[in-house]
């Protein structure tokens, strides 16, 4: 089959609730953003999962590469000062 | 005749179910995943909506039938649908070009209900409205964007409007059971609807390149039950075989 004629990837972005970041739930196929959107409710929102909803084509994504792992996460792995895990936090606060 | 608000409330459910279970036919073989869910659920909110409409139906009927029953113990001769939603699905194109020409009557007509007099109806309405809004919006873009397409999607959706353009009529007839329900302030005179359809109508035709034919000869039939189309015993076939075999089955 040839790829030419089939619609764009588009990456779907779901917000759960309000005050929660879009998270990534999956992708689609749609012929133009408009319709990714419509789709996007339809496969992803239908047991009432969103508030808002974000589409980006694929292709807008830049990624980091697997065989980079080494120098972009590797040197982090031994400063652990980096973490605020030394401070005692009240009951009150709740979840962090 | 039987009681008009039994009638009337058999004309709303059927639209719904018959409607539901056309587009139903699409699931698992739609041209791609996102349109099989998207048709899937447009066939669940009408099925949904069904369920509402006939139970209010058995209620005001009062001889202890369900929605359930009404659906799947009667008859073609019973059924009050209109004949447009009975037409078989055809492509891609002729199911999307059925559903935008009764998405359009559905929004208006329900919109027109939610000021029913009928606090249950009204009820109904208001919550069909939302689920429809969204039909109408989708089926719309999706006429739009197949009639302003290539050469063979144009094609197929001119051929699908000249096809069931003759069953667009039918949605706006007034009969007794109309006058009944207009009377009583229950339901809208669907002719009264017509004016606004046709030009809300013509602005989208007119984006998706499309020509409305000019013969406005209109089938009829199907909202009285008098005539239904042929199409109409191979749905209930389908429909009802499980309870046709095994009466009163449960599960």
């Amino acid at each position: 089959m040839s790829t030419s004629n089939e619609w764009p990837l588009w990456e779907i972005f779901i917000r759960g609730q309000h005050g929660l970041s879009h998270r990534h739930v999956g992708s689609l196929h749609a012929p133009d953003a408009e319709m990714a959107i419509k789709n996007a409710r339809d496969v992803y929102t239908r047991r009432n999962e969103g508030v808002s909803i974000w589409a980006v084509e694929a292709h807008h994504i830049a990624a980091s590469s697997p065989e980079e792992k080494g120098s972009l996460y590797e040197p982090s792995n031994d400063k652990v000062y980096r973490h605020p895990t030394f401070f005692d936090i009240p009951d009150e606060v709740g979840a962090m | 005749m039987s009681d008009p608000l039994f009638e009337y409330l058999c004309r709303m459910g059927d639209n719904t179910l018959v409607l539901g279970h056309r587009v139903s036919e699409w699931c698992g073989v739609a041209p791609v995943l996102e349109e099989d869910i998207a048709l899937a659920n447009t066939a669940l909110d009408l099925i949904g909506q069904t369920q509402l409409w006939l139970g209010l139906a058995g209620e005001v009927e009062g001889k202890g039938r369900d929605a359930d029953k009404l659906a799947y113990h009667r008859d073609v001769w019973d059924f009050r649908n209109v004949l447009l939603v009975e037409q078989p699905n055809g492509d891609f194109g002729r199911t999307m070009m059925r559903q935008f020409l009764f998405d359009g009557w559905h929004l208006a007509y329900l919109k027109a209900l939610t000021a029913s007099s009928n606090d249950q109806i009204a009820a109904i309405a208001e919550k069909s409205v939302k689920e429809v809004t969204y039909h109408f919006e989708r089926s719309t873009d999706t006429v739009i964007g197949l009639g302003d397409g290539t050469e063979e999607s144009h094609r197929r959706m001119q051929d699908a409007l000249e096809r069931l353009w003759p069953y667009v009529g039918e949605m706006f007839l007034s009969d007794d059971v109309d006058a009944a329900m207009i009377a009583q302030g229950i339901a809208p005179d669907p002719t009264a609807l017509r004016g606004a359809y046709d030009t809300q109508l013509d602005g989208i035709l007119a984006e998706a390149t499309l020509i409305k034919p000019a013969d406005n000869f209109t089938h009829k039939g199907g909202k009285t039950g008098v005539r239904h189309t042929e199409h109409l015993g191979h749905i209930l076939t389908q429909m009802q075989w499980l309870q046709r075999a095994y009466p009163d089955a449960t599960w």
